[in-house]
């Protein structure tokens, strides 16, 4: 090789490409979104349309200019890049849409319910002059979740264990598994009825109790359980258990001591959404619990009534509408009743979060 | 305490698999053993199966013997448990368990196993290992913190206190350093150094000076090809196989001319 011809090391490249291109400027996307908005009420209110059809409309005028401006300008590949994440934000605010307006609902009637009393009388009452709350399907809800969760858990977290730890892919394991993601299927009348010929089957025809209804929930729970737990379980890295069984330590003790505790915050964030998904069920309870203006502790015997049957029940008969005219009160109580779910499922939410976080390994960084 | 190792006709199964044939070698007690070859060629199976590891593998099983200090690793009778409490080992990317802090890991081989210990021992059994493993000044303000917030090499070396946290006899260790960068290798190196007067050490590397360095013995694994079993080529004292080795194969894979 001659070293006379090569260029010397350093020197600038003999041809520069540029790496400038024309680009929309960073507030182009809100201006864009102004102007279909704009366009869109000027059009709605021309035509007299609705609030809906209007932002629908901004929507899709916003998804047609915004990659039109940018194909002009910039060149198709971006104008592509701006299609696609204009139709991701659009998905994004579609599905937000029922969410809000559900909430919004839900709180704008429910939240003026909300009061001491509403919250600590049950409906049980010998006078029609004394107040009347939610207490009863309060305590109803937490006894029977209650009871459904100390069934569920173990039998998910167990089953869980044995698909990942032991059942090792064999026919077992599989069917295990094929069993319970049919059951995740299983509608929750279904499991009502089989909770409900249990109990009949057990305490003849007219027994009614919490933990029936708590029984029903846990069979619509186990799967859920299952399912995240086995996800959690299989997250943990084999390196740990090896590491495990290298200090001599037996395989029960492993998974108990370090396979566990390494996933609890996982299970934990499962096993509250498992709850929050049962808590606003009806069908089974209904069947099962029955229906009672009084409170009841017992979770073993007599009817026992929670905040989706009450909603239910209140809807169905609200009742004789005050004389001086408005709703009938069951309405107010059921939209009370909503919120008071609400607010449980949102701080069952929120409980997964900070365990979650609470037990995930930390890392010390 | 450290204990020899003898090995015989030792193959070793995957499934059907035969990943490792007829091993016969004897390793000797409180000196530092080092196996090398090229990847896929057995080393780590090998190692596994002296400490009946191997077999946490769903279908991996061994046929042929090992006997550490007069008792056969493989006798029906025998519980594998016991045999991972007398041969510690060290895997090849550092595991600390991560729910626990440093604190905790070293002790883990002894909690996890319900020994109930007094503060003061357990005091003490920390700062043992932690100082064996060279470990103890750079964590002693921080035994609280969490494990995984150590660097690489600290983490292993966190690994080593913990397998010796348990007084085993033998400590394995495959390719311990090969996740690490020169100055903590250099750290573990010395560490291996020490440990050698208590420990009898088996330790798998692909870096020939590390071999060099570190060890007292050298045994070579090839493979014929690939699906074909690891077979040991030639086992001899360190200094003999990177001078003047006994087989074509050992000085080819050494000299780099291997195929
Ligand atoms: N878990 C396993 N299941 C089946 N075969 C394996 C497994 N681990 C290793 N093997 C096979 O065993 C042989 C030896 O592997 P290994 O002991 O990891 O080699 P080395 O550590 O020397 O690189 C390879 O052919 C590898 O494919
Ligand atoms: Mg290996």
């Amino acid at each position: 090789m001659s070293t006379t011809t090569q260029a010397p090391r350093g020197s600038a490249p003999t041809r520069v490409q540029s790496l400038q291109r024309p680009r929309l400027p960073r507030w182009a996307p809100l201006l864009v979104a102004l102007g279909a908005v704009a366009g869109a009420a000027l059009l709605g209110l021309l035509l007299g349309w609705g609030l809906l059809s209007t932002g629908f409309v901004a929507l899709l005028l916003f998804v047609v200019l915004m990659p039109v401006w940018s194909l002009v300008v910039e060149n198709r590949r971006a104008a592509v890049d701006r299609l696609m994440t204009s139709l991701v934000w659009s998905a994004f605010l579609i599905a937000l849409v029922p969410l809000l307006s559900l909430i919004w609902t839900v709180v704008s009637k429910g939240a003026p319910q909300i009061n001491a009393t509403f919250l600590t009388f049950s409906q049980f009452r010998t006078d029609l002059s004394q107040p009347v709350g939610i207490y009863h399907a309060l305590i109803g809800t937490l006894l029977i979740t209650l009871g459904a969760t100390v069934i569920a858990v173990p039998i998910g977290i167990f089953t869980a264990i044995y698909i990942v730890e032991y059942g090792q892919k064999g026919r077992l394991a599989r069917s295990i598994t094929f069993l319970v993601d049919v059951m995740t299927g299983i509608p929750s009348i279904v499991a009502g009825l089989f909770a409900f010929a249990l109990w009949i089957l057990l305490f003849g025809p007219s027994a009614r109790a919490g933990l029936g209804g708590s029984i029903a929930l846990a069979i619509l729970m186990i799967p859920i359980v299952v399912r995240s737990t086995e996800e959690m379980l299989r997250l943990v890295p084999d390196d740990l258990r090896e590491a495990s069984y290298a200090l001599g330590v037996p395989k029960w003790r492993t998974i108990a001591k370090v396979v566990l505790p390494t996933a609890l915050g996982g299970i934990v964030t499962g096993v509250t959404l498992a709850i929050a998904r049962v808590v606003g069920e009806t069908a089974p309870l209904l069947l099962i619990a029955g229906l009672t203006t009084r409170t009841n502790f017992n979770l073993f015997d007599g009817r026992m009534t929670t905040l989706p049957v009450l909603i239910f029940t209140q809807n169905a008969n609200p009742g004789i509408p005050p004389p001086s005219g408005g709703e009938p009160p069951g309405i107010g109580i059921a939209w009370g009743g909503a919120f008071v779910l609400i607010v449980i499922v949102m701080l069952l939410n929120l409980v997964a979060r900070v365990v979650g976080k609470y037990f995930a390994p930390k890392t010390g960084h | 305490m450290a204990k020899s190792i003898d090995v015989s006709d030792l193959d070793i199964y995957y499934g059907d698999f035969l990943a490792v044939e007829s091993v016969n070698m004897t390793i000797p007690a409180r000196s530092v053993t080092a196996l090398i070859g090229p990847s896929g060629c057995g080393k780590s199976t090998f190692l596994r199966s002296l400490n009946r590891m191997h077999e946490a593998i769903p279908g991996a099983r061994v046929d042929g013997k090992i006997i550490v200090d007069g008792q056969s690793l493989y006798d029906p009778g025998v519980d594998p448990v016991e045999v991972r409490r007398m041969v510690g080992m060290v895997f090849q990317r550092p595991n600390p368990f991560p729910t626990m802090s440093i604190y905790e890991n070293v002790l883990a081989g002894l909690r996890l196993n319900n020994k109930k210990l007094k503060k003061s021992a357990a005091d003490q059994v920390v700062e043992k290992s932690l100082k064996g493993a060279n470990l103890w000044n750079e964590v002693k303000d921080r035994l609280g913190k969490p494990g995984m917030g150590l660097s690489g090499g600290q983490q292993q070396r966190l690994c080593i206190a913990r397998a010796i946290a348990v007084e085993p006899q033998v400590l394995l260790m495959d390719e311990p350093c090969s996740a690490l960068d020169p100055i903590s290798t250099s750290a573990i190196e010395d560490l291996i150094h020490e440990l050698k007067s208590e420990y009898t050490i088996v330790i798998v590397t692909h870096n020939m000076q590390q071999a060099a360095r570190v060890s007292e013995d050298t045994a070579f694994f090839n493979i014929a090809g690939t699906g074909k079993p690891g077979k040991l080529i030639e086992m001899n004292p360190t200094k003999k196989i990177f001078s003047v080795p006994d087989e074509p194969a050992t000085e080819a894979y050494i000299s780099g001319r291997f195929g």
